[in-house]
């Protein structure tokens, strides 16, 4: 085996990154975890978590990514600000082309997690930053006492909403079904919530608005077809993610959704190769869920290198 | 807080922003804020990068609602970038460092 920058490099540093990075530090891996901007990823904007086992009370998402970086750190783990243009892991050397350089491994960790989903609509573009937000901790407070809009029936769009009701007098929850797709618990909150109004059966179609920002949207009802305005300075789009993959050239596996196909071991279509947390094709994207990824994905890597170095 | 990001405020924003004589960014945040927290550290990076060619200044919105209102400014983080007393460029949310690099390279 040719000798390498480092053993192991992980890609992303939010939950599952970090994760996979405190297990392979533990494992004495020569480990590089990248990060292209700040540890945390999608967790930051999250306001409250609530469902992950130990904290009793909840933890901001900003708390949890502080607690899990001050881990790794604890345990050595290298972490660079900087990014995976492309690679080549077809070979039992991996090369990995960065913003600035070129780093060997003997094996690679995807964790770069997922997006929020843009509806492509008129004006959200335009609009981003000026009453178009996917980040209702971050945004709210620029919306107090008035209306907003929030667009999705899953777990993100209820939870902001509600949150969205402490600083807004009301949101209209778009929703392009007639029952929501969030958890139970969720569901009942939002239900109960007087400043909060679902819109049926519709589906966001323009965002609408002057030079100093939103004015309004356009929403249609998918079963009659009627078109109808709603007066709103902000709107929150809350319709799902989309896997942040552009670095993978075709090089690896992924579903119709663009997610990346792993085996029980975490393991990619080429080996060496492992991907964890909101990225791969899962049926669940959770804190929980991405750590326990990761464990199985920095376990299955340190064996593998194990093998190829024929210990 | 970095010596080489200083704050700024709606009553010095004229004289230390429009006012400077090389380019400028200035980042809009908030305490209760999670992603501008995150992003601080990476600002804090480029600033070290950038020193001499631009300035980097931090604003609270909170402190200063007038400034951010008068950029139409209704999400953080916003990165503005200012060269000649014109605002240049306006970057929104959590982006990668690269691309803030790129974009401060636009004003140089």
């Amino acid at each position: 085996m040719n000798s390498t920058d480092y053993d192991l490099v992980i890609i992303g540093g939010g939950p599952a990154g970090l994760t996979a990075s405190i297990y392979a530090a533990r494992a004495r891996l020569n480990t590089l975890l990248l990060e292209k901007s700040a540890p945390g990823g999608q967790i930051l904007v999250t306001d409250w978590i609530e469902n992950y086992p130990g904290f009793p009370e909840g933890l901001s998402g900003a708390d949890l990514v502080v607690k899990m970086t001050d881990q790794a750190k604890r345990f050595g783990v290298e972490i660079e600000t900087n990014q995976v243009k492309s690679m080549d892991v077809a070979d039992t050397v991996k090369k990995l082309v960065l913003n600035n350089r070129t780093v060997t491994c003997k094996a690679v960790i995807i964790a770069t997690g997922a997006s929020p989903r843009k509806l492509g609509v008129p004006g959200e573009e335009e609009f981003y930053g000026k009453g178009i937000s996917t980040c209702a901790t971050c945004d709210a407070p620029f919306f107090r006492n008035s209306v907003v809009a929030a667009i999705g029936g899953g777990d993100t769009a209820v939870q902001e909403s509600i949150f969205l009701t402490r600083f807004v007098n009301k949101v209209y929850l778009i929703h392009r079904r007639d029952q929501l797709r969030a958890t139970r618990i969720l569901q009942e909150r939002v239900l109960e919530n007087d400043k909060i109004e679902i819109v049926w059966d519709s589906v966001l179609t323009s965002v609408n608005g002057s030079d100093a920002g939103v004015t309004g949207i356009s929403v249609k009802n998918v079963k009659t077809g009627d078109v109808s305005e709603l007066a709103v300075e902000g709107c929150f789009v809350w319709v799902g993610i989309t896997p942040n993959t552009s670095f993978l050239n075709d090089a690896i596996q992924v579903d119709k959704g663009g997610f990346i196909v792993v085996n029980a071991k975490m393991e990619t279509s080429i080996s060496g190769v492992y991907a964890a947390g909101d990225v791969r094709n899962t049926p669940l994207r959770q804190v929980a869920t991405a750590v326990g990824d990761s464990a199985i994905a920095a376990f299955e890597a340190a064996n593998y290198i194990e093998t190829l170095e024929g210990h | 807080m970095a010596e080489n990001i200083l704050d700024v405020s709606d009553s010095t924003f004229d004289s230390e922003v429009l006012k400077s004589d090389i380019p400028v960014l200035v980042d809009f945040w908030a305490p209760w804020c999670g992603p501008c927290k995150a992003i601080g550290p990476v600002i804090e990076e480029i600033s070290k990068d950038y020193e001499g060619k631009v300035k980097f200044f931090k604003c609270n919105v909170d402190d200063n609602p007038v400034t951010p209102g008068n950029f139409g400014i209704r999400a953080i983080p916003t990165l503005l970038i200012f060269k000649g007393g014109e605002k240049l460029d306006q970057i929104v949310g959590m982006v990668d460092k690269a691309k803030i690099e790129e974009t401060l390279n636009k004003s140089l």
